[in-house]
Protein backbone atom coordinates (compact mmCIF):
# COMPACT_ATOMS: atom_id res chain seq x y z
CA UNK A 1 0.00 0.00 0.00
CA UNK A 2 1.25 3.45 -0.81
CA UNK A 3 2.08 5.71 2.10
CA UNK A 4 -0.85 8.04 2.80
CA UNK A 5 -0.52 11.57 4.04
CA UNK A 6 -1.67 12.08 7.65
CA UNK A 7 -3.74 15.01 8.87
CA UNK A 8 -6.50 15.61 11.39
CA UNK A 9 -10.01 16.47 10.24
CA UNK A 10 -9.94 19.50 12.56
CA UNK A 11 -7.10 20.87 10.43
CA UNK A 12 -9.16 20.55 7.28
CA UNK A 13 -11.95 22.41 9.03
CA UNK A 14 -9.64 25.24 10.13
CA UNK A 15 -8.27 25.68 6.62
CA UNK A 16 -11.74 25.77 5.12
CA UNK A 17 -12.84 28.42 7.61
CA UNK A 18 -9.98 30.66 6.63
CA UNK A 19 -10.84 30.51 2.98
CA UNK A 20 -14.53 30.99 3.78
CA UNK A 21 -13.60 34.03 5.82
CA UNK A 22 -12.06 35.58 2.75
CA UNK A 23 -15.04 34.80 0.57
CA UNK A 24 -18.07 35.37 2.77
CA UNK A 25 -18.45 38.14 5.28
CA UNK A 26 -21.48 36.46 6.84
CA UNK A 27 -19.40 33.59 8.17
CA UNK A 28 -18.80 33.95 11.90
CA UNK A 29 -17.19 31.75 14.51
CA UNK A 30 -18.17 31.44 18.15
CA UNK A 31 -15.81 29.43 20.29
CA UNK A 32 -15.75 28.25 23.91
CA UNK A 33 -12.11 28.57 24.90
CA UNK A 34 -10.74 26.03 22.42
CA UNK A 35 -9.56 28.24 19.60
CA UNK A 36 -6.18 26.68 19.10
CA UNK A 37 -7.30 23.11 19.56
CA UNK A 38 -10.28 23.53 17.26
CA UNK A 39 -8.13 25.32 14.68
CA UNK A 40 -10.08 28.57 14.65
CA UNK A 41 -7.33 30.72 16.13
CA UNK A 42 -6.12 31.92 12.75
CA UNK A 43 -9.66 32.82 11.71
CA UNK A 44 -9.93 34.97 14.83
CA UNK A 45 -6.71 36.78 14.03
CA UNK A 46 -7.63 37.42 10.43
CA UNK A 47 -11.28 38.30 11.04
CA UNK A 48 -11.58 39.62 14.59
CA UNK A 49 -14.92 41.25 13.78
CA UNK A 50 -16.37 37.87 12.99
CA UNK A 51 -14.90 35.95 15.90
CA UNK A 52 -16.57 35.66 19.29
CA UNK A 53 -14.88 34.01 22.25
CA UNK A 54 -17.33 33.17 25.01
CA UNK A 55 -15.05 31.35 27.40
CA UNK A 56 -16.00 28.07 29.01
CA UNK A 57 -19.71 28.45 28.43
CA UNK A 58 -21.16 26.17 25.77
CA UNK A 59 -24.80 26.93 26.51
CA UNK A 60 -24.23 30.63 26.00
CA UNK A 61 -22.09 29.86 22.96
CA UNK A 62 -24.99 28.19 21.21
CA UNK A 63 -27.58 30.76 22.26
CA UNK A 64 -25.32 33.61 21.23
CA UNK A 65 -24.70 31.88 17.91
CA UNK A 66 -28.47 31.67 17.44
CA UNK A 67 -28.73 35.42 18.02
CA UNK A 68 -26.03 36.11 15.44
CA UNK A 69 -27.79 33.78 13.01
CA UNK A 70 -31.13 35.52 13.56
CA UNK A 71 -29.39 38.62 12.24
CA UNK A 72 -28.44 36.83 9.05
CA UNK A 73 -25.04 35.33 9.78
CA UNK A 74 -23.79 31.83 9.08
CA UNK A 75 -22.34 30.86 12.43
CA UNK A 76 -19.95 28.07 13.31
CA UNK A 77 -20.23 27.27 17.03
CA UNK A 78 -17.11 25.41 17.94
CA UNK A 79 -16.11 23.28 20.90
CA UNK A 80 -15.36 19.70 21.83
CA UNK A 81 -18.30 17.43 21.18
CA UNK A 82 -18.32 16.27 24.79
CA UNK A 83 -19.27 19.86 25.70
CA UNK A 84 -21.21 20.85 22.61
CA UNK A 85 -23.53 19.19 21.76
CA UNK A 86 -22.86 17.38 25.04
CA UNK A 87 -23.77 20.20 27.37
CA UNK A 88 -25.51 22.52 24.94
CA UNK A 89 -28.06 20.10 23.52
CA UNK A 90 -31.10 21.89 24.94
CA UNK A 91 -29.88 25.16 23.44
CA UNK A 92 -29.25 23.43 20.12
CA UNK A 93 -32.70 21.88 20.20
CA UNK A 94 -34.67 25.04 20.95
CA UNK A 95 -32.61 28.06 19.98
CA UNK A 96 -31.09 26.50 16.85
CA UNK A 97 -32.94 23.48 15.47
CA UNK A 98 -36.55 24.35 16.23
CA UNK A 99 -35.82 27.90 15.10
CA UNK A 100 -34.21 26.53 11.93
CA UNK A 101 -31.24 28.84 12.20
CA UNK A 102 -28.08 28.82 10.15
CA UNK A 103 -25.84 27.58 12.93
CA UNK A 104 -23.29 24.87 12.37
CA UNK A 105 -22.42 23.05 15.56
CA UNK A 106 -18.86 21.84 15.28
CA UNK A 107 -17.91 19.11 17.72
CA UNK A 108 -14.26 18.23 17.94
CA UNK A 109 -12.37 15.50 19.75
CA UNK A 110 -14.86 12.76 19.10
CA UNK A 111 -14.63 9.03 19.56
CA UNK A 112 -12.02 6.81 21.14
CA UNK A 113 -9.57 8.53 18.81
CA UNK A 114 -9.33 11.35 21.36
CA UNK A 115 -7.01 8.97 23.19
CA UNK A 116 -5.24 9.89 26.45
CA UNK A 117 -7.82 12.45 27.65
CA UNK A 118 -10.03 9.49 28.48
CA UNK A 119 -13.73 8.75 28.74
CA UNK A 120 -14.93 12.20 29.80
CA UNK A 121 -13.61 13.74 26.60
CA UNK A 122 -14.32 10.91 24.17
CA UNK A 123 -17.69 11.89 22.75
CA UNK A 124 -19.33 8.63 21.71
CA UNK A 125 -22.95 9.71 21.78
CA UNK A 126 -22.95 12.91 19.75
CA UNK A 127 -24.21 11.49 16.45
CA UNK A 128 -27.15 9.90 18.24
CA UNK A 129 -28.24 13.03 20.09
CA UNK A 130 -27.86 15.22 17.03
CA UNK A 131 -29.46 13.05 14.43
CA UNK A 132 -32.65 12.78 16.45
CA UNK A 133 -33.30 16.51 16.00
CA UNK A 134 -35.68 17.30 13.12
CA UNK A 135 -33.99 19.13 10.26
CA UNK A 136 -30.48 18.72 11.65
CA UNK A 137 -27.85 17.73 9.10
CA UNK A 138 -25.18 15.47 10.57
CA UNK A 139 -21.88 15.27 8.74
CA UNK A 140 -18.88 13.15 9.66
CA UNK A 141 -15.93 13.74 7.34
CA UNK A 142 -13.69 10.76 6.71
CA UNK A 143 -10.45 12.68 6.34
CA UNK A 144 -9.01 16.17 6.53
CA UNK A 145 -9.64 16.97 2.89
CA UNK A 146 -13.23 15.91 3.25
CA UNK A 147 -13.57 18.03 6.39
CA UNK A 148 -12.55 20.96 4.25
CA UNK A 149 -15.13 20.13 1.61
CA UNK A 150 -17.83 19.52 4.22
CA UNK A 151 -17.18 22.86 5.92
CA UNK A 152 -17.40 24.69 2.63
CA UNK A 153 -20.54 22.91 1.51
CA UNK A 154 -22.25 23.41 4.87
CA UNK A 155 -21.57 27.14 4.70
CA UNK A 156 -23.46 27.22 1.41
CA UNK A 157 -26.39 25.16 2.66
CA UNK A 158 -28.82 27.08 4.83
CA UNK A 159 -29.87 25.43 8.07
CA UNK A 160 -28.73 23.79 11.27
CA UNK A 161 -25.99 21.22 10.99
CA UNK A 162 -23.61 19.20 13.08
CA UNK A 163 -20.05 18.69 11.89
CA UNK A 164 -18.16 15.96 13.73
CA UNK A 165 -14.40 16.33 13.86
CA UNK A 166 -11.50 14.37 15.28
CA UNK A 167 -8.30 15.17 17.09
CA UNK A 168 -5.79 12.61 15.85
CA UNK A 169 -3.95 12.68 12.56
CA UNK A 170 -5.47 10.17 10.20
CA UNK A 171 -4.85 9.13 6.62
CA UNK A 172 -6.11 11.12 3.66
CA UNK A 173 -7.59 8.04 2.09
CA UNK A 174 -10.60 9.33 0.17
CA UNK A 175 -9.97 9.82 -3.53
CA UNK A 176 -10.08 13.57 -4.01
CA UNK A 177 -11.58 13.10 -7.44
CA UNK A 178 -14.77 11.69 -5.92
CA UNK A 179 -17.63 14.12 -5.86
CA UNK A 180 -18.57 15.33 -2.39
CA UNK A 181 -22.15 16.27 -1.79
CA UNK A 182 -24.00 16.57 1.52
CA UNK A 183 -26.56 13.77 1.72
CA UNK A 184 -24.94 11.68 -1.00
CA UNK A 185 -22.80 8.74 0.07
CA UNK A 186 -19.53 8.00 -1.69
CA UNK A 187 -18.75 4.53 -2.94
CA UNK A 188 -15.05 4.36 -2.15
CA UNK A 189 -14.66 0.90 -3.54
CA UNK A 190 -16.96 -1.24 -5.62
CA UNK A 191 -17.59 -4.80 -4.48
CA UNK A 192 -20.18 -7.52 -4.71
CA UNK A 193 -19.81 -9.82 -1.69
CA UNK A 194 -20.26 -7.54 1.27
CA UNK A 195 -20.96 -3.87 1.99
CA UNK A 196 -18.93 -2.05 4.59
CA UNK A 197 -20.56 1.28 5.39
CA UNK A 198 -18.99 3.70 7.79
CA UNK A 199 -18.26 7.29 8.65
CA UNK A 200 -15.25 9.20 9.91
CA UNK A 201 -11.55 8.37 9.76
CA UNK A 202 -12.13 4.84 11.11
CA UNK A 203 -13.38 4.01 7.64
CA UNK A 204 -9.75 4.18 6.52
CA UNK A 205 -9.19 0.95 8.43
CA UNK A 206 -12.01 -0.68 6.53
CA UNK A 207 -10.37 0.40 3.28
CA UNK A 208 -7.18 -1.34 4.31
CA UNK A 209 -9.12 -4.51 5.04
CA UNK A 210 -10.94 -4.33 1.72
CA UNK A 211 -7.63 -4.01 -0.10
CA UNK A 212 -6.13 -6.87 1.84
CA UNK A 213 -9.02 -9.19 1.12
CA UNK A 214 -9.26 -8.24 -2.54
CA UNK A 215 -9.23 -11.25 -4.83
CA UNK A 216 -10.83 -13.42 -2.18
CA UNK A 217 -13.66 -11.24 -0.86
CA UNK A 218 -15.04 -8.43 -2.93
CA UNK A 219 -15.80 -5.66 -0.41
CA UNK A 220 -17.84 -2.61 -1.30
CA UNK A 221 -16.93 0.34 0.89
CA UNK A 222 -19.42 3.16 1.34
CA UNK A 223 -18.54 6.42 2.98
CA UNK A 224 -21.74 7.61 4.63
CA UNK A 225 -20.23 10.99 5.51
CA UNK A 226 -23.71 12.44 5.88
CA UNK A 227 -25.44 10.46 8.58
CA UNK A 228 -28.47 12.71 8.23
CA UNK A 229 -30.12 13.00 5.82
CA UNK A 230 -28.91 9.47 5.17
CA UNK A 231 -28.46 8.35 1.59
CA UNK A 232 -30.84 5.41 1.83
CA UNK A 233 -30.85 4.85 -1.90
CA UNK A 234 -27.13 4.11 -2.18
CA UNK A 235 -27.26 1.97 0.94
CA UNK A 236 -30.24 -0.08 -0.21
CA UNK A 237 -28.80 -0.57 -3.68
CA UNK A 238 -25.56 -1.89 -2.24
CA UNK A 239 -27.28 -4.10 0.35
CA UNK A 240 -29.48 -5.56 -2.35
CA UNK A 241 -26.39 -6.42 -4.37
CA UNK A 242 -24.24 -7.89 -1.59
CA UNK A 243 -26.81 -9.15 0.90
CA UNK A 244 -24.45 -8.44 3.80
CA UNK A 245 -23.74 -5.16 5.52
CA UNK A 246 -21.15 -4.29 8.12
CA UNK A 247 -21.40 -0.87 9.68
CA UNK A 248 -18.47 0.82 11.36
CA UNK A 249 -18.04 4.01 13.35
CA UNK A 250 -16.09 5.43 16.27
CA UNK A 251 -19.26 6.01 18.30
CA UNK A 252 -21.69 3.99 20.36
CA UNK A 253 -23.27 1.31 18.20
CA UNK A 254 -26.65 2.49 19.48
CA UNK A 255 -28.15 5.54 17.90
CA UNK A 256 -25.31 6.55 15.63
CA UNK A 257 -24.63 5.57 12.05
CA UNK A 258 -25.24 1.95 12.98
CA UNK A 259 -28.65 2.85 14.28
CA UNK A 260 -29.44 4.88 11.18
CA UNK A 261 -28.32 2.08 8.86
CA UNK A 262 -30.31 -0.50 10.82
CA UNK A 263 -33.41 1.70 10.60
CA UNK A 264 -33.14 1.96 6.82
CA UNK A 265 -32.29 -1.65 6.11
CA UNK A 266 -34.70 -3.30 8.51
CA UNK A 267 -37.57 -1.42 6.92
CA UNK A 268 -36.54 -1.35 3.29
CA UNK A 269 -34.02 -4.09 2.61
CA UNK A 270 -33.58 -6.57 5.44
CA UNK A 271 -30.20 -8.24 4.95
CA UNK A 272 -27.60 -9.60 7.33
CA UNK A 273 -26.32 -6.64 9.29
CA UNK A 274 -23.63 -6.25 11.89
CA UNK A 275 -22.68 -3.03 13.58
CA UNK A 276 -19.21 -2.20 14.82
CA UNK A 277 -18.59 0.63 17.21
CA UNK A 278 -18.34 1.04 20.93
CA UNK A 279 -20.69 -1.55 22.39
CA UNK A 280 -22.45 0.25 25.25
CA UNK A 281 -19.18 0.87 27.08
CA UNK A 282 -17.24 3.88 28.30
CA UNK A 283 -13.93 4.76 26.73
CA UNK A 284 -10.67 5.16 28.65
CA UNK A 285 -7.22 6.68 28.35
CA UNK A 286 -4.74 5.24 25.89
CA UNK A 287 -3.34 5.74 22.44
CA UNK A 288 -6.00 5.66 19.74
CA UNK A 289 -4.52 2.56 18.08
CA UNK A 290 -4.42 0.71 21.39
CA UNK A 291 -7.99 1.72 22.16
CA UNK A 292 -9.23 0.61 18.75
CA UNK A 293 -7.56 -2.73 19.37
CA UNK A 294 -9.03 -3.04 22.85
CA UNK A 295 -12.54 -1.98 21.87
CA UNK A 296 -12.59 -4.12 18.75
CA UNK A 297 -12.37 -1.45 16.07
CA UNK A 298 -8.92 -2.02 14.56
CA UNK A 299 -8.34 -3.36 11.06
CA UNK A 300 -7.73 -6.80 12.51
CA UNK A 301 -11.16 -6.80 14.14
CA UNK A 302 -12.85 -5.42 11.05
CA UNK A 303 -11.29 -8.18 9.00
CA UNK A 304 -12.58 -10.76 11.46
CA UNK A 305 -16.11 -9.37 11.27
CA UNK A 306 -16.02 -9.36 7.48
CA UNK A 307 -14.84 -12.96 7.46
CA UNK A 308 -17.55 -13.91 9.93
CA UNK A 309 -20.26 -12.30 7.82
CA UNK A 310 -18.94 -14.13 4.78
CA UNK A 311 -19.37 -17.55 6.41
CA UNK B 1 -51.85 60.83 16.67
CA UNK B 2 -52.52 61.52 20.35
CA UNK B 3 -50.57 59.44 22.83
CA UNK B 4 -52.63 56.47 23.87
CA UNK B 5 -53.83 56.17 27.42
CA UNK B 6 -51.37 53.52 28.53
CA UNK B 7 -53.23 52.36 31.66
CA UNK B 8 -56.27 51.76 29.47
CA UNK B 9 -54.21 49.89 26.91
CA UNK B 10 -52.68 47.79 29.67
CA UNK B 11 -56.13 47.03 31.00
CA UNK B 12 -57.24 45.85 27.56
CA UNK B 13 -54.13 43.70 27.32
CA UNK B 14 -55.06 42.10 30.63
CA UNK B 15 -58.62 41.53 29.50
CA UNK B 16 -57.44 39.83 26.35
CA UNK B 17 -54.96 37.70 28.30
CA UNK B 18 -57.79 36.48 30.54
CA UNK B 19 -60.03 35.74 27.57
CA UNK B 20 -57.33 33.95 25.59
CA UNK B 21 -56.23 31.80 28.50
CA UNK B 22 -59.78 30.92 29.51
CA UNK B 23 -60.54 29.82 25.96
CA UNK B 24 -57.24 27.95 25.69
CA UNK B 25 -57.90 26.09 28.92
CA UNK B 26 -54.23 25.97 29.80
CA UNK B 27 -51.32 28.37 30.04
CA UNK B 28 -49.54 30.77 32.35
CA UNK B 29 -51.48 33.67 33.79
CA UNK B 30 -49.57 35.49 36.51
CA UNK B 31 -46.45 36.67 34.66
CA UNK B 32 -48.39 37.74 31.59
CA UNK B 33 -50.78 39.84 33.72
CA UNK B 34 -47.92 41.33 35.69
CA UNK B 35 -46.09 42.57 32.60
CA UNK B 36 -49.05 44.03 30.70
CA UNK B 37 -47.87 47.54 31.58
CA UNK B 38 -44.43 47.27 30.07
CA UNK B 39 -45.92 45.62 26.98
CA UNK B 40 -48.37 48.50 26.65
CA UNK B 41 -45.48 50.92 26.95
CA UNK B 42 -43.28 48.98 24.52
CA UNK B 43 -45.82 48.69 21.71
CA UNK B 44 -48.12 51.69 22.32
CA UNK B 45 -46.09 54.11 24.40
CA UNK B 46 -43.02 54.50 22.24
CA UNK B 47 -40.92 52.06 24.23
CA UNK B 48 -40.04 50.14 21.10
CA UNK B 49 -39.46 51.43 17.60
CA UNK B 50 -41.51 48.99 15.58
CA UNK B 51 -43.76 48.71 12.54
CA UNK B 52 -46.62 46.26 12.77
CA UNK B 53 -47.01 46.23 8.99
CA UNK B 54 -43.34 45.47 8.51
CA UNK B 55 -42.33 43.04 11.25
CA UNK B 56 -38.89 42.44 9.70
CA UNK B 57 -38.06 46.13 9.38
CA UNK B 58 -34.31 46.26 9.95
CA UNK B 59 -34.37 49.38 12.07
CA UNK B 60 -36.81 47.95 14.60
CA UNK B 61 -35.88 47.50 18.23
CA UNK B 62 -35.76 43.80 18.99
CA UNK B 63 -37.71 42.33 21.86
CA UNK B 64 -36.45 38.91 22.85
CA UNK B 65 -38.80 37.08 25.16
CA UNK B 66 -36.67 34.76 27.23
CA UNK B 67 -39.43 33.56 29.56
CA UNK B 68 -41.49 31.90 26.86
CA UNK B 69 -44.34 31.09 29.22
CA UNK B 70 -45.22 34.80 29.13
CA UNK B 71 -46.41 34.18 25.56
CA UNK B 72 -50.01 35.38 26.13
CA UNK B 73 -48.97 38.95 26.93
CA UNK B 74 -46.76 39.05 23.84
CA UNK B 75 -49.43 37.64 21.55
CA UNK B 76 -52.19 39.86 22.89
CA UNK B 77 -50.09 42.98 22.56
CA UNK B 78 -48.92 42.10 19.06
CA UNK B 79 -52.51 41.51 17.97
CA UNK B 80 -53.69 44.77 19.51
CA UNK B 81 -50.79 46.55 17.81
CA UNK B 82 -51.92 45.19 14.45
CA UNK B 83 -49.43 42.43 13.75
CA UNK B 84 -52.23 39.93 13.18
CA UNK B 85 -56.01 39.84 13.65
CA UNK B 86 -57.32 40.02 17.20
CA UNK B 87 -59.71 37.19 16.42
CA UNK B 88 -56.75 34.87 16.18
CA UNK B 89 -56.15 35.20 19.92
CA UNK B 90 -58.85 32.65 20.55
CA UNK B 91 -56.71 30.04 18.76
CA UNK B 92 -54.06 30.19 21.49
CA UNK B 93 -52.63 26.71 22.12
CA UNK B 94 -55.01 25.10 19.63
CA UNK B 95 -53.84 22.69 16.98
CA UNK B 96 -52.64 24.37 13.81
CA UNK B 97 -52.51 27.78 15.49
CA UNK B 98 -49.72 30.29 15.03
CA UNK B 99 -50.12 31.05 18.72
CA UNK B 100 -48.11 28.18 20.12
CA UNK B 101 -48.11 27.52 23.84
CA UNK B 102 -44.58 28.85 23.92
CA UNK B 103 -43.42 31.13 21.09
CA UNK B 104 -41.75 29.57 18.08
CA UNK B 105 -39.80 31.66 15.64
CA UNK B 106 -38.63 29.68 12.67
CA UNK B 107 -36.56 31.11 9.90
CA UNK B 108 -37.63 29.58 6.62
CA UNK B 109 -36.12 30.14 3.25
CA UNK B 110 -39.30 28.89 1.67
CA UNK B 111 -42.74 29.65 2.95
CA UNK B 112 -43.54 26.21 4.31
CA UNK B 113 -42.61 25.96 7.94
CA UNK B 114 -42.80 22.20 8.11
CA UNK B 115 -44.29 22.72 11.55
CA UNK B 116 -47.96 22.33 10.78
CA UNK B 117 -48.51 25.97 11.61
CA UNK B 118 -47.17 29.24 10.33
CA UNK B 119 -44.98 31.65 12.18
CA UNK B 120 -46.56 34.54 14.00
CA UNK B 121 -45.44 37.99 12.82
CA UNK B 122 -43.62 39.98 15.48
CA UNK B 123 -42.20 37.02 17.37
CA UNK B 124 -38.42 37.40 17.39
CA UNK B 125 -37.27 34.14 18.96
CA UNK B 126 -38.18 30.69 20.16
CA UNK B 127 -38.36 30.31 23.91
CA UNK B 128 -39.71 28.17 26.68
CA UNK B 129 -36.83 26.32 28.29
CA UNK B 130 -35.55 29.12 30.51
CA UNK B 131 -32.28 30.96 30.15
CA UNK B 132 -31.91 30.65 26.41
CA UNK B 133 -33.32 33.97 25.28
CA UNK B 134 -30.75 35.96 27.22
CA UNK B 135 -27.95 34.42 25.15
CA UNK B 136 -29.92 34.94 21.96
CA UNK B 137 -30.37 38.61 22.88
CA UNK B 138 -26.64 38.92 23.52
CA UNK B 139 -25.97 37.47 20.05
CA UNK B 140 -28.41 39.89 18.43
CA UNK B 141 -26.97 42.84 20.30
CA UNK B 142 -23.45 41.82 19.32
CA UNK B 143 -24.44 41.48 15.67
CA UNK B 144 -25.99 44.96 15.77
CA UNK B 145 -23.00 46.47 17.49
CA UNK B 146 -20.49 45.02 15.06
CA UNK B 147 -22.50 46.30 12.13
CA UNK B 148 -22.91 49.73 13.67
CA UNK B 149 -26.69 49.45 13.77
CA UNK B 150 -28.49 51.75 16.17
CA UNK B 151 -31.49 49.79 17.36
CA UNK B 152 -31.97 48.53 20.90
CA UNK B 153 -32.12 44.89 21.84
CA UNK B 154 -34.52 44.36 24.72
CA UNK B 155 -34.80 41.09 26.53
CA UNK B 156 -37.50 40.15 29.00
CA UNK B 157 -36.67 37.40 31.44
CA UNK B 158 -38.22 36.23 34.66
CA UNK B 159 -36.81 36.12 38.16
CA UNK B 160 -37.08 32.35 38.38
CA UNK B 161 -35.09 32.19 35.18
CA UNK B 162 -32.12 33.78 36.88
CA UNK B 163 -31.67 30.42 38.60
CA UNK B 164 -30.56 28.99 35.25
CA UNK B 165 -26.77 29.04 35.01
CA UNK B 166 -26.86 29.97 31.36
CA UNK B 167 -28.12 33.45 32.19
CA UNK B 168 -24.93 34.18 34.10
CA UNK B 169 -22.83 33.00 31.18
CA UNK B 170 -24.80 35.43 29.06
CA UNK B 171 -24.41 38.43 31.41
CA UNK B 172 -20.64 38.31 31.52
CA UNK B 173 -20.42 37.88 27.77
CA UNK B 174 -22.60 40.97 27.30
CA UNK B 175 -20.25 42.90 29.58
CA UNK B 176 -17.11 41.62 27.84
CA UNK B 177 -18.42 42.73 24.45
CA UNK B 178 -19.60 46.08 25.86
CA UNK B 179 -23.14 45.66 24.62
CA UNK B 180 -24.50 49.05 25.55
CA UNK B 181 -27.39 48.37 23.16
CA UNK B 182 -28.76 45.59 25.36
CA UNK B 183 -31.50 46.25 27.92
CA UNK B 184 -32.35 43.16 29.89
CA UNK B 185 -35.49 43.37 31.98
CA UNK B 186 -36.05 40.92 34.79
CA UNK B 187 -39.66 40.60 35.84
CA UNK B 188 -39.15 40.46 39.56
CA UNK B 189 -42.51 39.16 40.76
CA UNK B 190 -41.11 36.75 43.34
CA UNK B 191 -43.05 33.76 42.12
CA UNK B 192 -42.15 30.68 40.16
CA UNK B 193 -44.18 27.58 39.46
CA UNK B 194 -43.62 25.83 42.79
CA UNK B 195 -43.77 28.83 45.08
CA UNK B 196 -42.10 32.08 45.98
CA UNK B 197 -38.71 32.61 44.43
CA UNK B 198 -37.33 33.69 47.79
CA UNK B 199 -38.27 30.27 49.18
CA UNK B 200 -37.66 27.94 46.24
CA UNK B 201 -34.17 29.27 45.52
CA UNK B 202 -33.35 32.73 46.77
CA UNK B 203 -31.50 34.90 44.29
CA UNK B 204 -29.35 36.66 46.86
CA UNK B 205 -28.77 40.34 46.31
CA UNK B 206 -29.64 40.32 42.65
CA UNK B 207 -28.72 43.94 42.07
CA UNK B 208 -25.25 43.42 43.52
CA UNK B 209 -24.79 40.18 41.63
CA UNK B 210 -25.64 41.82 38.33
CA UNK B 211 -23.45 44.81 39.12
CA UNK B 212 -20.74 42.37 40.05
CA UNK B 213 -20.87 41.05 36.51
CA UNK B 214 -20.32 44.60 35.30
CA UNK B 215 -23.84 45.51 34.25
CA UNK B 216 -25.58 48.81 34.92
CA UNK B 217 -28.60 48.05 37.06
CA UNK B 218 -31.78 50.01 37.65
CA UNK B 219 -34.69 49.04 39.86
CA UNK B 220 -38.15 50.12 38.82
CA UNK B 221 -41.80 49.63 39.56
CA UNK B 222 -43.13 47.70 36.57
CA UNK B 223 -46.58 49.25 36.93
CA UNK B 224 -45.34 52.83 36.82
CA UNK B 225 -45.17 54.30 33.32
CA UNK B 226 -42.97 57.15 34.49
CA UNK B 227 -40.45 54.61 35.71
CA UNK B 228 -40.52 52.90 32.32
CA UNK B 229 -39.83 56.21 30.59
CA UNK B 230 -36.86 56.72 32.88
CA UNK B 231 -35.34 53.45 31.74
CA UNK B 232 -34.97 54.80 28.26
CA UNK B 233 -33.25 57.99 29.37
CA UNK B 234 -30.97 56.06 31.70
CA UNK B 235 -30.09 53.45 29.08
CA UNK B 236 -28.69 56.11 26.79
CA UNK B 237 -26.25 57.25 29.45
CA UNK B 238 -24.16 54.09 29.33
CA UNK B 239 -23.18 53.40 25.73
CA UNK B 240 -20.69 50.65 26.53
CA UNK B 241 -22.44 48.82 29.34
CA UNK B 242 -25.28 46.33 29.10
CA UNK B 243 -28.24 47.30 31.21
CA UNK B 244 -30.24 45.19 33.60
CA UNK B 245 -33.59 46.43 34.85
CA UNK B 246 -34.96 44.77 37.94
CA UNK B 247 -38.62 45.39 37.36
CA UNK B 248 -40.74 44.70 40.41
CA UNK B 249 -44.25 43.62 39.47
CA UNK B 250 -47.26 42.09 41.10
CA UNK B 251 -47.96 38.67 39.62
CA UNK B 252 -51.54 38.45 38.41
CA UNK B 253 -51.79 42.26 38.50
CA UNK B 254 -55.27 43.66 38.08
CA UNK B 255 -57.24 40.72 39.40
CA UNK B 256 -57.45 40.57 43.16
CA UNK B 257 -57.76 36.83 43.53
CA UNK B 258 -54.73 36.26 41.29
CA UNK B 259 -52.37 38.86 42.69
CA UNK B 260 -49.30 37.65 44.56
CA UNK B 261 -50.43 34.04 44.53
CA UNK B 262 -47.85 31.73 43.01
CA UNK B 263 -50.56 29.18 42.20
CA UNK B 264 -51.51 31.40 39.26
CA UNK B 265 -48.08 30.98 37.71
CA UNK B 266 -48.95 28.07 35.50
CA UNK B 267 -52.72 27.81 35.31
CA UNK B 268 -55.45 29.60 33.33
CA UNK B 269 -58.68 30.93 34.76
CA UNK B 270 -61.79 28.79 34.44
CA UNK B 271 -64.67 30.36 32.53
CA UNK B 272 -66.26 31.48 35.81
CA UNK B 273 -63.02 32.91 37.13
CA UNK B 274 -62.54 34.66 33.81
CA UNK B 275 -65.92 36.39 34.13
CA UNK B 276 -65.03 37.55 37.63
CA UNK B 277 -61.62 38.70 36.46
CA UNK B 278 -63.03 40.60 33.51
CA UNK B 279 -65.63 42.23 35.70
CA UNK B 280 -62.95 43.40 38.08
CA UNK B 281 -60.78 44.65 35.24
CA UNK B 282 -63.68 46.61 33.78
CA UNK B 283 -65.36 47.91 36.93
CA UNK B 284 -62.44 48.01 39.27
CA UNK B 285 -62.04 46.16 42.55
CA UNK B 286 -65.20 45.38 44.50
MG1 LIG C 1 -41.40 34.98 38.51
Amino acid sequence: MTEVQMKATRDGFGEALLSLGEKQNKVMVVCADLEESMRVEEFGKRFPERMVEVGVAEQNMVGLAAGLALEGNCVFAVSYAAFSPGRSWDQIRVSVALSNLNVKIVGGHTGLGVGPDGATHQALEDIAIMRVLPGMMVVVPADAYQARQATERLSELYGPAYLRLTRQKTGLFVDKALKFEIGKAQILRQGKDITVVGCGPILGEAMKVAEKLAGRVSVEVINMHTVKPIDAETLIRSAKKTGRVLCIEDHQVTGGLGGAVAEVLSEKMPVRLERMGVADKWGESGLPEDLYEKFGLSARWIEGRVEKLML
Amino acid sequence: MPKPDLPLVARDIRKNIIRSLAIAGSGHTAGAMGTADIFAWWYFGGGLRHRSGEPSWEGRDRLILSCGHYAPVLYVTLAMAGYFPLAELSSLRKIGSRLQGHPVKRVELKKMSGLGHEILPGVENTSGPLGQGVSVAVGMALAAKRRGEKHWVWCLGSDGEVQEGQTWEAYISAVKYELGNLIYVIDYNNIQITGEVSKIMPLGNLKKRLEGCGMEVMEIDGHDFEDLEKVKEWAGLHPKTPKAVIMVTTPGKGVGFMENNYRWHGIPPTKEQAFDALEELIRGKK
